[in-house]
Order: C-alpha cells, then sequence, then structure tokens
C-alpha cells in the first residue's frame, strides 16, 4: 500500500500539486487521471522520488519515504518497477540485455538462471522470441510491452505506469491495459497508471483519482466515475462527441 | 516610420553590472553542482562485474575508435612541426639534427598531450554529452534510478576510467607516430637526412618530459570526462537542448585543458 499525504509541489513558484492525500490499495489498478498539464506525472514522480516534494508524506507500508538519504531510497526502488511514458528502454541493449538489465545488478542469479527469467518475462507480455531485437526495431506497442517485461524481471511490489498506452491505436493500448490489470493481480501488486485515456479508466479503473489544476478533485471507480456531480470530471469524462451524444441521449 | 528611441549608455553599463552577481551564482551554483555530481560517481558500485563490462565497453568507444584520428592528426603536426622547423633554421650555424629534436620536444611537450586532448574533447566529450543527455531526454536516466542503480555512477565512472587509462597509451601513439611522421616529411623533402633525423630524435632527450606529458594527459582526460558527462547529464529539454550541451562541453573543457596545461606547466617544468 502507498499513502500520499497533503502533497505539495511547485515550480518557479507556480502551485503544481495542491495538498493532494490519496492512497493507493495493493493488487488493484489504481489511476490518476486528469487533462494534459493537471500534474499527473509530477505526482507519480514525486512519489517515487523523481521529484522532491516541497512538504508532505509518502509512505510505502511503513515507511515514511520521503525523508529516505538517497541510499536507503534505493533499497525501495528494488521493489518498484515504472513504466514510463516514452518506454525508456536502453538504446544500446538489446530487448533481452534490457530485460535482463535489473537481475544483472540486483538479482544473484546465474546465467542460466537470468536467462530462464528474462525468457518467462519476454512470453508473459506475448513477446518471446524478439530477444535479439534492439528498441529501434520495435513498435510502439512492442517497446511498451518490453518496458513491462524490464520492470516485473525483479517482482516488484510495486508498479508505475505513466500513461503506458499514449501514442497507440486503440486496441493495442487495451492489450497494454489488460496486460498491466493481470499483472497486478497475478503478483498482488501495487499499481499506478498515469492517463487521460476514459477507454483505459472504463477497462481496468479499479480505483481512480481525478486532479485538476493540481487538486484532488474526485475519488471513486469505473462504475461510479460515470454517474459523479464533479462538473470538472464531468467535462473530462464527457469531453468527445461521442460520450456527449451517449450522455444526451442517456445511454 | 517611428524612430526608436536610442537607449542611454548609462542604463546599458548599470544592466552589465546588474547582471554580474546572477552569472556570479550562475557559475557557483554550477561549480557546486559539478562536484555533487562528482561525489555520486565516486560513489561504491552496486555490481562490480557490471561496471566491468561497462567499462570494457567505453575502452572500446572512447579508446580504441579514438586510435584512427589520433594516427591521422598526429602524422600530419609531426610533419608540419618538421618542415616549419626546417624552413625556420635555414641558417648553416644550425645544425639540421636540430630539426629532429625540435620534432621531438614540440610534440612530446605539447602537440601530443595538449592538442590532442582539445581533439578529443571535441571527439569524446561531444560523444558523451549527446549519450548521456539523450538517456536524460529520453527519461533512460530517470529509469535507471528507479531501478535503484546510481545512474551517475553507472554512467560516469567507466567513462572515466576508461579514459584515464587509455589516454595516456593515446598519447604515447600519437608521439610515436607524430615523430614518424616528422621523419617522413623531413627527408621525403629533403630538408634533413635520415641519420640527422633520427640524431636529432636521440640528442639531449630527458625522458621527465615523457612523465610530464603522462601527467598532463591524465588531467586532461579527468577534465574531457567530467566536464562533458557533466553537461549531458543536467540537460534539461530536447535534442536542440543535448546539441546545445554538447557544445558548451566542448567549449568549457577545452578552455579547462588549456587552463590547467598552464598550471601544470609551471608546476612541473619550473
Amino acid at each position: 500500500m502507498i499513502r500520499v499525504k497533503n502533497i505539495y509541489k511547485s515550480f518557479d513558484g507556480r502551485n503544481v500539486l495542491d495538498d493532494i492525500s490519496v492512497t493507493f490499495e495493493p493488487g488493484m489498478t489504481n489511476l490518476i487521471i486528469g487533462s494534459s498539464g493537471s500534474g499527473k506525472t509530477v505526482l507519480l514522480k514525486s512519489i517515487v522520488g523523481l521529484h522532491e516534494a516541497d512538504s508532505g508524506e509518502i509512505w510505502y507500508e511503513d515507511t515514511l519515504f520521503n525523508t529516505l538519504n538517497f541510499h536507503e531510497r534505493k533499497e525501495i526502488r528494488k521493489q518498484i518497477g515504472m513504466l514510463f511514458q516514452g518506454s525508456a528502454l536502453f538504446d544500446s541493449l538489446s530487448v533481452e540485455d534490457n530485460v535482463r538489465f535489473p537481475l544483472d545488478m540486483f538479482s544473484g542469479l546465474n546465467t542460466r538462471e537470468k536467462k530462464e527469467r528474462v525468457n518467462f518475462c519476454l512470453e508473459r507480455v506475448n513477446l518471446a522470441g524478439t530477444n535479439k531485437l534492439f528498441p529501434s526495431e520495435l513498435s510502439g506497442g512492442m517497446k511498451k510491452r518490453a518496458a513491462i517485461a524490464r520492470a516485473i524481471a525483479l517482482n516488484p511490489r510495486y508498479l508505475f505506469c505513466d500513461e503506458p498506452n499514449s501514442g497507440l491505436d486503440p486496441i493495442t493500448a487495451i492489450l497494454i491495459d489488460n496486460l498491466i490489470k493481470e499483472i497486478t493481480e497475478e503478483y498482488n501488486i501495487t499499481t499506478v497508471v498515469n492517463t487521460h485515456d476514459m477507454n483505459s479508466v472504463m477497462e481496468i479503473g479499479e480505483k481512480i483519482v481525478f486532479i485538476s489544476e493540481g487538486q484532488k478533485c474526485w475519488e471513486g471507480n469505473s462504475k461510479e466515475i460515470l454517474n459523479s456531480d464533479c462538473k470538472l470530471l464531468n467535462d473530462f469524462v464527457f469531453a468527445n462527441a461521442l460520450a456527449k451524444q451517449l450522455k444526451n441521449t442517456g445511454v | 516610420m517611428v524612430r526608436q528611441p536610442r537607449q542611454s549608455p548609462f542604463i546599458i553599463k548599470f544592466a552589465v553590472i546588474g547582471t554580474k552577481p546572477d552569472r556570479m551564482l550562475k557559475f557557483l551554483h554550477e561549480f557546486g553542482n559539478y562536484w555533487i555530481l562528482m561525489g555520486k560517481v565516486f560513489s561504491k558500485p552496486e555490481n562490480y562485474s557490471v561496471y566491468y563490462r561497462q567499462t570494457l565497453r567505453e575502452f572500446i568507444s572512447l579508446g580504441l575508435y579514438s586510435i584512427g584520428i589520433v594516427v591521422i592528426i598526429s602524422v600530419f603536426m609531426g610533419a608540419v612541426i618538421t618542415l616549419q622547423t626546417a624552413y625556420n633554421t635555414d641558417n648553416p650555424i644550425y645544425p639540421s639534427y636540430l630539426i629532429g629534436l625540435g620534432c621531438r620536444d614540440s610534440i612530446i611537450l605539447e602537440f601530443s598531450s595538449t592538442v590532442i586532448a582539445l581533439i578529443l574533447a571535441g571527439k569524446v566529450g561531444s560523444n558523451i554529452t549527446s549519450e548521456i543527455g539523450t538517456m536524460r531526454v529520453t527519461e533512460q536516466i530517470d529509469a535507471l534510478e528507479m531501478m535503484g542503480v546510481n545512474s551517475a555512477s553507472f554512467l560516469i565512472l567507466p567513462k572515466i576510467t576508461a579514459t584515464l587509462l587509455f589516454n595516456p597509451f593515446l598519447t604515447l601513439i600519437s608521439i610515436v607516430v607524430g615523430i614518424a611522421g616528422g621523419w617522413i616529411a623531413g627527408v621525403g623533402a629533403g630538408v634533413v637526412t635520415s641519420s640527422d633525423f633520427i640524431y636529432g630524435i636521440q640528442y639531449a632527450f630527458i625522458p621527465y618530459y615523457i612523465l610530464y606529458s603522462m601527467i598532463k594527459t591524465v588531467f586532461f582526460a579527468f577534465i574531457i570526462t567530467t566536464v562533458a558527462a557533466y553537461h549531458g547529464y543536467f540537460v534539461e529539454g530536447g535534442s536542440l537542448e543535448v546539441g546545445r550541451a554538447s557544445t558548451k562541453a566542448v567549449v568549457y573543457s577545452s578552455i579547462l585543458i588549456l587552463l590547467t596545461n598552464v598550471i601544470l606547466t609551471q608546476l612541473m617544468l619550473s
């Protein structure tokens, strides 16, 4: 479980996160939604420590993360898998080497065990046989899947995904969403996903937090989101023409 | 046509003075950040075998791949130094073996350490800045941090190790090839006989000059790698900023090399 308490963050005097408190449950896909520039990525990066929050508390189970020093944080980070918006695969390494990288660094497995683990992770994300390919040879969806394989290589307790389906077609996006959900349930991971994609919200949103201009405006699940009385949320959810039409016709 | 009012020279002067504290603060900020980064770089590696493999890769990309340019430049510089010395000492009172001696000392004392370092600041320095800078803007460095890897140490320490160990070797290659280039040009152009040139390069040889050159090379290698890595590591933005950072890294490391050259020369040869 991850608990965020009264987080504030500003850049050059401009408030980007304004008193956000939220709890992310284990074994559940927790979604942070909001329009572009609402502060989703800053919130996610503050939780994992890539940005330092100005004030507030971030708890991983019973550990207060934001008071830990560099070396103590490294221990927590070994339990974290993260999927970045642009996949962030290492260009100079093949898919296999990318997935094996965290195993080489921290696992203590022998070569054969590492190879087995890499192949297992690649098969789990339906990328078997791509071991020798380089990131530049992969499609957008394959890059995301390879990045997921790397993120789960060390059996993380926490999985963070920053807009995992941005730039993907709707079908591939749903495949990635479902993969994240399956992995979350299979390994009982605390997963936090940043997205502004309503398909993702309806597909995998077990717990949803809506933020707007750095403030938490609403919290609920995918069933409650369509009947919310939060105006900002309704503007976001029913932003496209099809959704508006469906709402107006009462579907 | 609307005439623009001329700005008072006093205002311009005041504005220039006004920016000085900002520049000073910025310089101090960058200087502090550089040493904080070095503190992170020289911390205990997470996994020695991975760092060892990474260092071997850097030996190849930063060291072996630089041999070609070092050889080409050294041959031509040796040739030019020999011909220049010959044409500027075209007087019977100067013995012709001085051409070989001049070529040898110029190459050992300055050319093979300082000029090659300036060239490597361009080749290796821009390579390091653009590699690390691209990793920064594509979130690959964030990905390393998220895995619990000390990204500064993992990316920069193998490069420093590789250049500190390999650049003295490049300097030795440059000395040998530069003198050979001088011999080829001198004998080929008929400005000195082979025996006079060879006598000249052996005449009054001071082995300490080689050590002096090696020590300078080690300092220059550290400057090239760390200044370039610093500029790449803290780049913000996109590809345009990575390009700008590469240019800045080359300019700053070149200036630092020249400054360090003066200081080391005064310390070691005075």
